[in-house]
């Protein structure tokens, strides 16, 4: 195959470049260039595999294009273009530097097709990207990137200790579909898993992103977790576990959402619960399903990063995104309001925006392939999504009660940056077959307006903010979240939410009680270790020349022994 | 002329160094006595370079010294694996000479330079000579001339830190009683066969069979050389002696001198007793591989815990000894191909950190890591060296280390080792938390506000940097350090096959 010009290679340069360049508009416009030429030059290339070697032995390929890269590299690319106009004011070589490479592993990963560079791209999105929440120089930031670190290349060793198990079961490190079986499989499968935040493994993701800085956050919550969304639909469709470990994690988050007062942290809720969507798609792993993931994706980049973008701009106004601090903005920044409103309803799949456009995708797939359980859980999942990011987000930042703060709209780069993500959740949202046209599998034309679809999305979606108002009303909010009685089938996600939140309760209190114990347990487990190992232990200790001598009688009695056996 | 020399080249690697160290002590001139050694060590390299080119294919150059045919007369027997560890000796002497010139003007007082270099020189005839000679006795002779001439180096020491006597003298002492356990071991095997020629003892072990005295004869040569190369709990002498040499010897015999104890370990066990010996199986099996594992985590826990840089090099150096002894004793094609990658892979990693170490020493005065602090602004070269030998030594892909690890666990899953495998893993685990406390002390702290550290001299950079080259270069193309390694474990295997049958 002929040479091309990686993608990755050409982040690294821009990354390279960065501390060379004045700092100002020349930088941050050759930044800007960055993905922009990064996917022209790879994005009309015909599908195939370029730049494949051999090394000792290892079949690598460093750019592998089909369908399903392609359109994640293009998601990919957009989100990065996105990230860093949002980004213009930052003038932190650290930060700079590293979202170049973080966006460029992440593409570069997506196009591996060989398990070594994508444990290469893979630990590289890891280290990139913590130096995002580190660049916020706190105490607390740096303790919350270690704690990242450790889980995000924990992740990494699993996935290479898996690579090393494949290649010694099959010869071969090529990064295609698997099944679920050997321990190879499984290690990979928890790696992918650790970074898609599966429930369970999920913590890190609620515990950093908040922790980032205003821009960093919007830059992480487009890589990492869709980089794993990729992976699984690459490397596991059709595994049936998914689909449950999908709808649990759709669920779960909800609860968390509607009692936390961070609004940043309601969207990295929001967001694994997003994720949960599109591994319930990975797992069914029809055509359609597939697709929904992809365009999920997609599109969940999309409003999700205008999400983070409009509570960010409102954090750097005003230093806050707690929503008891907030409220009443809409007259200060009109703007941002309008195009956080947008976001919530694409998050909500309000008919018309993008969010309605791919998870109807996957909602039609649950049905059609008879998931009827499944099917109820995303529809009582989409509730909770309305609940704490559709109304939750902008109503108690905008609106609610007027906390007096008389700030200045967001900056023009910010607006820009939130415009153009917005004018694609609604460009995608009225015009789906833009996307549809790029959706890598096979499927029969889908209409996504169908006279049911638009009812049963506006139905749920009237009677929940009907929910909403009501509960604001009588000052109900968040407390009695689960008291919603509306009709009789609103019993099922009624009933639903109160059993899983029970068992939530329950789970979470043994989880703080195991957490204690492990931490009691690997606390006293490291001062015995220092005890014996350190500089004052036995182990470290300047010892005479005796004791020596004795070790080496011993160690020669234990040979001599053994010719007694 | 020429042909003279090609002729004996497997005597001038010894007796030119040999030559030079005496040439050294009589100028006993600073300057002058580094460039005779600096010269000597080109020459070396050149020597090994060409006889590692003429054994590469298989060959195997018998040299009988002063034409005494052997068994009787000693013979040097070159073969792929011992021409490799040729290289690395007289490599890393190339490597270190131009970094020792300043420390070495820091750190000894300069009528004692012509002294230190002719000690150097004669550390370095001993460890060649260990290496190529083909005869048994003479292992001993060699293996002591350089001990010797090391507790003189690691004296050197006591102008920085007056320890440095206690190491040395402790040193002596234990390096000692390893030898005399070594030399017991020969003369039982001696009266087991009645020979010293490595190849004529595997031919007489043959013919005679098993023995109680063969036994003993190999539990004193273990015990003994593992002492030599500090196979844990026999390590007593290693931490003290690493930290209180000047900077450049533990450069210098942190990467060479327990490699060469490695490799007469390699060449006893399975030059002379062969790999389908019973004995050496169960020996091998119970006794080296649990205290191989043993040293790969508990000198490595001890590491996290050090509050010297180079102290916590002297543990990881422990822990990697574990490894190559891991290597050896799983007994296959691969393990021992991992020990012999592992000696390259090492001694260029640990050189590489070693003299990051003593370009802290030279521009703070001190390796403790509490004085390290935000050094990576002032000294960004020796630190960012530092990040990459420190990956090496963690085994991250794209370095030496991760090649070693490879095949490591390549050789443990052959045999269906899963538990070890995984330990060998997880030991690793424990290398990311004591190079971590380094690079953050380095990186992430604010360094003291009175701190005047200066970038070490090029003079240091240059080496540090071509050996962290080194460790990626050969990381990305391991092909030529796994080709010779694959072929000096063929090597050692068909050798004990021909024995047997």
């Amino acid at each position: 195959m002929n040479e091309v010009l990686l993608p990755p290679l050409i982040y690294g340069l821009g990354a390279i470049s960065i501390p060379f360049l004045p700092a100002g508009k020349l930088r941050q416009a050759l930044m800007l260039a960055v993905p922009v030429l990064a996917f022209a030059l790879i994005g009309n290339l015909p599908y195939g595999d370029y730049a494949v070697f051999n090394a000792a032995g290892l079949h690598i390929g460093l750019l592998r294009i089909d369908a399903l890269s392609w359109i994640f590299a293009l998601i990919f690319s957009i989100a990065a273009f996105i990230s860093l106009l949002y980004a213009w004011h930052v003038d932190d070589r650290v930060q700079q530097v590293t979202t170049l490479l973080y966006a460029g592993s992440a593409i570069g990963a997506v196009f591996a097709a060989d398990l070594v560079s994508l444990f290469v791209f893979w630990e590289g999105t890891a280290i990139a990207s913590v130096f995002l929440i580190w660049a916020r120089r706190t105490e607390g930031s740096y303790r919350t990137g270690m704690r990242y670190l450790v889980i995000q290349v924990f992740s990494g060793v699993l996935l290479l200790a898996g690579t090393v198990l494949m290649y010694r079961d099959t010869g071969s490190v090529a990064f295609n579909a698997m099944t679920l079986g050997s321990t190879a499989t499984w290690c990979i499968f928890i790696a992918f898993g650790v970074k898609c935040a599966f429930p369970l493994l999920h913590n890190w993701l609620q515990d950093s992103y908040p922790a980032a800085t205003i821009t960093g956050t919007v830059t992480l919550s487009a890589f990492t977790t869709k980089l794993a969304v990729y992976a699984l639909a690459r490397g596991f469709p059709g595994t049936e576990l998914l689909i449950y470990i999908g709808a649990v994690m759709t669920l779960f988050p909800v609860f968390f959402a509607a009692i936390e007062n961070n609004l940043r942290r309601v969207l990295a809720y929001s967001l694994n619960n997003q994720l949960g969507f599109m591994v319930v798609g990975i797992g069914i792993g029809t055509p359609l399903a597939l697709n929904g993931t992809v365009a999920h994706a997609f599109c969940h980049i999309l409003y999700k990063a205008l999400l983070f973008m409009s509570m960010g701009a409102v954090m750097y106004r005003t230093g806050t995104s707690k929503a008891s601090e907030l409220g009443g903005l809409y007259k200060s920044m009109p703007f941002t309001m309008v195009f956080c409103i947008i976001g919530a309803m694409s998050i909500s799949a309000f008919p018309l925006f993008s969010g309605f456009v791919s998870k109807s995708l996957i909602l039609s797939a649950s049905a059609d392939n008879g998931y009827f359980f499944i099917w109820l859980a995303l529809i009582t999942a989409s509730v909770g999504v309305l609940e704490h990011s559709g109304i939750k987000i902008p109503y108690f930042t905008f609106f609610a009660h007027d906390n007096g703060w008389r700030v200045k709209e967001a900056p023009v780069h910010m607006l820009l940056a939130m415009g153009i993500a917005a004018a694609f959740c609604v460009g995608i949202g009225v015009f789906p077959g833009l996307l549809y046209q790029y959706l890598p599998y096979k499927m029969e034309a889908y209409v996504p307006y169908t006279t049911t679809h638009v009812v049963t999305q506006l139905q749920l979606l009237i009677f929940a903010g009907l929910a909403f108002a009501l509960l604001i009303r009588y000052r109900l909010y968040p407390a009695e979240i689960r008291a919603v009685n509306l009709d009789t089938d609103w019993i099922y996600r009624r009933m639903l939410p109160i059993i899983v939140g029970f068992f939530a309760a329950m789970i979470g209190t043994i989880w703080k009680a195991a957490g204690q114990l492990t931490q009691y347990y690997v606390t006293s487990l490291i001062r015995g270790i220092y005890a014996t190992h350190g500089p004052h232990g036995p182990l470290a200790r300047t010892w005479p020349s005796g004791s020596m001598v004795l070790w080496v009688a011993v160690i020669l009695g234990m040979t001599v022994l053994l010719t007694y056996v | 002329m020429i042909d003279l020399i090609t002729k004996n080249l497997p005597a001038l690697q010894v007796v030119i160094p040999l030559m030079a160290a005496p040439i050294c002590a009589i100028f006993n001139r600073g300057r002058l006595a580094w460039t005779i050694a600096f010269i000597v060590a080109i020459v070396s390299f050149a020597i090994s370079a060409a006889l590692l080119s003429q054994t590469l294919d298989g060959g195997v150059i018998s040299y009988h010294l002063g034409g005494w045919a052997p068994p009787i007369g000693i013979e040097y027997r070159v073969d792929v694996l011992n021409a490799f560890v040729l290289l690395i000796v007289s490599g890393i002497a190339v490597v270190t000479l131009p970094y020792a010139v300043k420390s070495v003007a820091q750190e000894i007082p300069q009528e004692k330079q012509g002294f230190f270099y002719t000690a150097l020189l004669l550390c370095l005839t001993g460890l060649l000579g260990v290496t190529i000679t083909g005869d048994a006795f003479n292992v001993f002779v060699f293996l002591e001339i350089s001990s010797l001439s090391t507790y003189a180096l690691v004296a050197t020491g006591a102008e920085r830190n007056r320890r440095a006597l206690t190491a040395a003298y402790n040193y002596l002492i234990m390096g000692t009683v390893g030898a005399t356990f070594f030399v017991i071991g020969l003369g039982l095997l001696y009266m087991a066969t009645g020979t010293l020629n490595m190849v004529d003892l595997a031919h007489q072990i043959t013919l005679r069979g098993d023995s109680r005295m063969l036994h003993m004869g190999f539990a004193f040569v273990l015990v003994g050389i593992g002492l030599k190369l500090a196979m844990f709990p026999l390590h007593l002498w290693l931490p003290n002696a690493y930290t209180f040499a000047p900077s450049a010897v533990s450069v210098f015999i942190s990467a060479t001198s327990t490699k060469v104890a490695v490799y007469v370990l390699l060449r006893f066990m399975f030059g002379i007793f062969g790999f389908d010996y019973a004995y050496q199986q169960s020996t091998l099996q119970y006794v080296l591989l649990p205290l191989a594992l043993l040293a790969m985590f508990a000198a490595s826990l001890v590491a996290v815990f050090q509050t010297d840089l180079k102290r916590m090099l002297a543990y990881s150096s422990i822990a990697q000894v574990g490894y190559m002894l891991l290597g050896t004793a799983f007994m296959t094609q691969t393990g021992v191909m991992a020990t012999v990658i592992h000696l390259f892979n090492h001694a260029v990693t640990k050189a590489t950190l070693f003299m990051v170490a003593g370009a802290f020493v030279y521009s703070v005065g001190s390796s403790k890591i509490s004085d390290l602090k935000g050094l990576g602004r002032a000294m960004p070269w020796t630190s960012a060296a530092f990040v990459v030998g420190g990956l090496s030594l963690i085994g991250i892909p794209l370095t030496v280390g991760f090649v070693s690890k490879w095949y490591l666990v390549q050789a443990a899953l052959e045999l269906g080792w899963w538990p070890i495998a995984a330990a060998i893993v997880l030991s690793s685990l424990i290398a990311v938390a004591y190079v971590w406390r380094i690079v953050e002390t380095l990186y992430l702290h604010s360094p003291s506000p009175d701190s005047k550290a200066k970038e070490a001299p090029l003079a240091m950079i240059i080496p540090m940097w071509v050996l962290a080259a080194a460790t990626v270069y050969f990381g990305t193309h391991a092909a030529l350090t796994s080709a010779a390694a694959s072929r000096a474990a063929s090597t050692l295997i068909s050798a004990s096959n021909i024995i047997w049958q």
